[in-house]
């Protein structure tokens, strides 16, 4: 009888393997989620001010990282820097830097669509109350765009650490990669190996990813009512 | 001389290159402890009217004197101290969702230095007197219109104001709420003498509670005096229309 596949999961390192592969994928989405979400924020607040020539790079930003695959932003940054400026940026830093530089400028547009979408009378209810302006910006404006955000940006974060699995294209060995050499080193003895391991991929995958969108769920709930 | 004066004042809106008079010389006096009713029709002014009382809207030339303080001499912290004695409520409550009734009362006492536990002493009294204090540990989300109306006066009381303006109070509220909010409106009108300002579409708000009424249209002035005068023998073309008109709707 065949080797029915699950078995060379757990042969030698190989689960071992898969988990050191997971956690590259998990620091590379942590790194560039965190960068993108404080710099993104940033971002937001500057060209939710008045000032058209912010805006009118941050369109040009925007639309540039909608319209480039990440693939092509990987390859650039990858590639692109060794031959263009002579400097050799490591496949895992590559990767943070191209998936920050997409982050941020998607997370900015959310901020943005937050800040606006919280009405002028907020403000000036705040202010008829005699409070400053800093405070209203920080107890009343800050507090209600990060509510609005929350939904948003976790789909954000989620979609980005699914999209890591690109960075095995430059190089980077994370666990869709390590799956991959899995099961070309099994395909002979047991045929079903893909199945299973693309199986624990996305299982794995879904065990880092729900957390995630658990979170968002219940803070949204907790606040639905608040 | 009035509690409220409003002299000349004009406010011109700059859009697109293109500037937009919403006030045309709008001279006002408004009593102490008078309940002051401002109508017209949708765009003629009303909401930049009473912006410019508490200085929420710079007006493009005039003054406003409140209390015999011209607003446009004070500086920014003492404008603020101001607006505390100039309570704002609007058709939208604007009150926190996060927070719950009690906490949206206190927190303007708060932020302005007032002890957490006193604060919340206060608020509670203010509750009472809005007859919601069954609701204080309740959210906004939990409330009806009528009910986030009232905390919304709640807090607009806690900073112990001498004037109230409402824009729009109780356009989003059915007629037996508004008549609640009405009552409590006078009551604190003769508890404490607050000086009251009325915008509203409802003719029937302004003849319930309102001792005298301005009308304006396009941001002109076109007509003031005590309601009974006003509603039984308008003069002019635009309280005519609304006065006849809403008489008409309303069967
Ligand atoms: N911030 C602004 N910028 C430009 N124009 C404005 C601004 N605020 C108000 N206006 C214009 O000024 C005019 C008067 O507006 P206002 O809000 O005072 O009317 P209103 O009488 O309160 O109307 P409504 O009954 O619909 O509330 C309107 O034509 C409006 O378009
Ligand atoms: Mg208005």
């Amino acid at each position: 009888m065949q080797d029915p596949g699950i078995s060379v999961l757990f042969k030698g390192s190989n689960f071992i393997r898969l988990l050191e592969g997971l956690s590259i994928a998990l620091r590379i989405s942590f790194l560039s989620v965190v960068i993108s979400l404080l710099l993104g924020f940033f971002i937001g607040v500057l060209i939710s001010g008045k000032n058209r020539f912010l805006k009118i790079v941050y369109g040009i930003y925007l639309n540039t990282v909608r319209i480039m695959p990440q693939m092509v932003l990987l390859f650039i940054v990858f590639f692109g820097s060794t031959r263009v400026l002579g400097i050799n940026i490591d496949a895992e830093v590559s990767s943070i830097i191209v998936f920050a530089f997409w982050g941020s400028a998607e997370m900015a547009d959310l901020v943005r669509g937050a800040i606006k979408s919280i009405p002028v009378h907020q403000f000036e209810s705040a202010a008829s109350l005699g409070m400053k302006k800093r405070t209203i910006y920080l107890k009343i404006i800050l507090p209600q765009t990060l509510r609005r955000l929350v939904p948003s940006s976790i789909n954000l974060v989620t979609r980005m650490i699914k999209t890591t699995s690109l960075v095995m294209m430059i190089g980077v060995v994370e666990v869709l990669k390590v799956g991959q050499q899995i099961i070309e080193a099994n395909r002979t003895t047991s045929p079903n190996i893909a199945f299973w391991m693309y199986g624990t991929v996305f299982l794995l995958y879904f065990i880092a990813c729900f957390p995630i969108s658990r979170l968002s769920k219940s803070l949204e709930e907790k606040w639905k009512l608040a | 001389m009035s509690f409220i004066e409003v002299e000349h004042v004009s406010k011109e809106y700059i859009s697109e290159g293109k500037s937009f008079p919403a006030l045309k010389d709008i001279s006002i006096s408004i009593e102490k402890g008078e309940i002051f009713g401002v109508i017209g029709l949708s765009g003629a002014g009303k909401s930049t009217f009473v912006r410019c009382l508490n200085y929420l809207e710079k007006p493009t030339s005039g003054v406003v004197r409140i209390d015999g303080t011209d607003l446009s001499e004070l500086k920014e912290a003492q404008l603020r101290e101001k607006r505390q004695k100039i309570g704002m409520i609007f058709q939208h409550f604007n009150l926190l969702m996060q927070r719950n009734v009690l906490d949206n009362v206190a927190f303007s006492l708060e932020v302005s230095g007032m002890k957490k536990k006193e604060a919340r002493k206060k608020a509670l009294e203010l509750l009472k007197k809005v007859g919601l204090e069954d609701k204080k540990k309740a959210y906004p989300a939990q409330l009806s219109g009528g009910q986030k109306q009232r905390v919304a006066i709640a807090r607009a009381l806690a900073t112990e104001p001498e004037i109230i303006l409402c824009d729009e109070a109780t356009s989003a509220l059915d007629p037996e709420t508004t008549r609640r909010i009405l009552e409590i409106l006078k009551d604190i009108n003769k508890e404490y003498g607050i000086t009251i300002v009325v915008i509203t579409h409802a003719m029937s708000v302004v003849e319930e509670i309102c001792d005298r009424v301005a009308v304006l249209d396009s941001g002109e002035l076109k007509e003031m005096g005590y309601v009974s005068r006003v509603f039984k023998n308008p003069h002019s073309k635009a309280a005519k229309r609304l006065i006849y008109d809403s008489e008409r709707s309303v069967g």
